[in-house]
């Protein structure tokens, strides 16, 4: 009888979870095509490239962020910050190219060349601050997740505020390169040029990671830090300094989202690291924390529930984006492709 | 006489507010097998962990030939020459086994590869799992996996924690051979609750208990003494 109860219970149990993966299939295939029901195809392939570059951009900061998550333990509240500083610095840098006619006038080279350095110094703007903040903040937190909230939160506000008084308080317009500017039609699809760019530069930035994780050295070490922290180390590997590392990765490459995030907007802003932290956490928790390929899949999910919602329910744009998250925690708390 | 390797004197060390390790006093005399055995919580494998700077001693001292290591990190500990297989069949799950094999590797004396191929010799069976993910691997492969990650860095010490835990018979049978292969080269200090393989392996002993070295001795003579062993061990 025992026997029996148990059969049925482990086949109830098969059932389930085969109808969990099958919900998860249709949840993810389901975003890109379902909204062909109410949208017709010419807006719905602008609004899918606005979604994608949307998911690119989220995925810049996002990535970052599971790392830090997966390998640090760390709940980094003052990404936003990383993000909105990035802006920041960028902002700065094409004002002065501007003043050297490599901005609103340039070609399509200088525009490339000013775009490539903009990235370039947001990089390394974001690893320093990264550096910083690890090293004279998180590094005591280690291990509490309350002192790292409280903490970070704190960091963030602090470093906006520098911001406030570096920048002022108001909006300001970011100037966009000129070749960068307008837009192509195509077959009366309206495609953006900086989206465009936006979409090749997230997908360089996802296989550069993807490159570095999978086939150097260092990134085995990052990968297998995430896994085992103790066992990194008793091979002989500063993990102090791989956390370091890490962390200062994930803030450049948030203040780099944060810069083409603000070119893509054409706008920046103090806070708008904050807003963007919210959805950076729901890509994270959808992808599953510690995972960048999870991040990737579930930024462009975000982007393009995101801009489908928002064309045909405004209202309901970010709250589809939760009801996703918490959909895809019911049916997979560790996210879509999180660890155990 | 030789130098001990590795000396440990009056060692202390906490977990948490628990005072585990309550004054060790050992000498590991290099080019020989040493058995730390004894009872569940004795302080067998915190020992491990205090000599790797895990668990780090709160007082005492810890010397690798005669070089003080105490208050070392563990990452500084390693690049000493002392390798752990910890307890629990510990290798990189989501690494493939080759890759785990690369982070492990050092090859500062150009001898990385000699190793490896050494390694693959004592422990044939990783061969053909080299691109699979470590954590398809049985549980005795796991542990032949963990064993092999301290043998391909030039390591002066292995400390192996419990590598016979959960294992069957014949892999423990197959794993007593690997062990008396390897301290043929290296100087193996290891934490064994199965006194088959530790008899099997050990030259030298320490029982501890209560977090203290409460006997020392040669293992054949531990094996005779079965009063000793009932004491100490719960085995006749």
């Amino acid at each position: 009888m025992a026997a029996q109860a148990g059969e049925q219970a482990l086949r109830l149990s098969e059932s389930e979870l085969d109808l969990k993966k099958w919900v998860l299939w249709a949840l993810s295939v389901g975003i890109w095509f379902v909204p062909l029901v109410w949208i017709d195809p010419i807006t719905y392939l602008t609004l899918t490239i606005a979604g994608v570059t949307m998911g690119m951009l989220l995925f810049l900061t996002a990535s970052g962020l599971t790392l830090i998550f997966g390998l640090m333990d760390v709940l980094n509240l003052a990404h936003g910050a990383f993000f909105a500083w990035g802006a920041y610095a960028g902002f700065s840098l094409l004002n002065w190219l501007n003043a050297k006619g490599w901005v609103e006038l340039a070609g399509v080279g200088q525009s490339v060349g000013s775009l490539a350095m903009v990235l370039g110094v947001t990089l390394v703007v974001g690893a320093l601050l990264g550096v910083i903040l690890e090293r004279i903040i998180i590094r005591r937190t280690y291990g509490n997740h309350l002192k790292q909230i409280l903490i970070t939160m704190g960091a963030s506000l602090v470093m906006i505020e520098i911001i406030k008084i570096l920048w002022g308080p108001n909006d300001e317009v970011i100037l966009v390169p000129a070749a960068f500017r307008d837009s192509w039609d195509l077959f009366d699809v309206i495609v953006n040029k900086f989206r465009v760019v936006a979409i090749l530069v997230g997908s360089l930035v996802f296989a550069a990671i993807q490159i570095s994780l999978q086939k150097t050295r260092l990134g085995i070490t990052v990968r297998a830090g995430v896994e085992n922290r103790e066992l990194v180390q008793i091979l002989g590997y500063n993990i102090r300094r791989i956390f370091t590392g890490v962390f200062a990765a994930g803030a450049a490459l948030a203040a780099m989202g944060g810069v083409m995030f603000a070119i893509f907007k054409e706008q920046i802003y103090p806070g708008m690291g904050e807003e963007n932290l919210i959805f950076a956490l729901i890509v994270v928790i959808i992808g599953g924390m510690g995972s960048v390929t999870g991040s990737f899949l579930g930024a462009i999910m975000v982007g393009l529930a995101f801009n489908y919602v928002a064309f045909l329910v405004p209202k309901l744009a970010l709250g589809v984006n939760i009801m996703i998250m918490a959909v895809i925690l019911l049916l997979r708390p560790k996210g879509l492709m999180g660890r155990e | 006489m030789s130098d001990p390797i590795l000396s440990l004197n009056d060692v202390h060390a906490h977990i948490e507010r628990h005072h585990i390790l309550q004054g060790v006093t050992l000498s590991v005399m290099p080019g020989r097998a040493t058995v730390l055995v004894g009872r569940n919580g004795a302080g067998k494998s915190t020992t491990l962990r205090a000599v790797m700077g895990l668990t780090p001693a709160t007082s005492g001292s810890i010397e690798l030939e005669g070089q003080a290591i105490t208050s070392m990190k563990p990452y500084e500990i390693a690049r000493l020459g002392i390798g752990m297989a910890p307890e629990d069949r510990a290798v990189l799950y989501t690494l493939t086994v080759a890759e785990n094999f690369r982070l492990a590797m050092s090859d500062e004396d150009g001898q990385g590869d000699r190793r490896l191929a050494q390694v693959l010799d004592l422990f044939p069976d990783l061969r053909k799992f080299m691109s699979s993910k470590a954590g398809i691997l049985s549980g005795g492969q796991k542990q032949m996996l963990a064993i092999a990650l301290v043998l391909v860095r030039k390591n002066r010490i292995a400390l192996i924690d419990e590598p016979s835990k959960g294992l069957a018979p014949v892999v423990v049978d197959h794993l007593a051979d690997s062990l008396n292969r390897i301290k043929e080269t290296t100087t193996v200090v290891l934490v064994e609750q199965n006194f088959y393989l530790a008899s099997r392996v050990g030259q030298d002993y320490f029982i501890l208990d209560d977090g203290r070295v409460v006997h020392q001795g040669r293992m054949e003579d531990l094996a005779e003494d079965h009063e000793l062993k009932q004491k100490y061990l719960g085995i006749a």
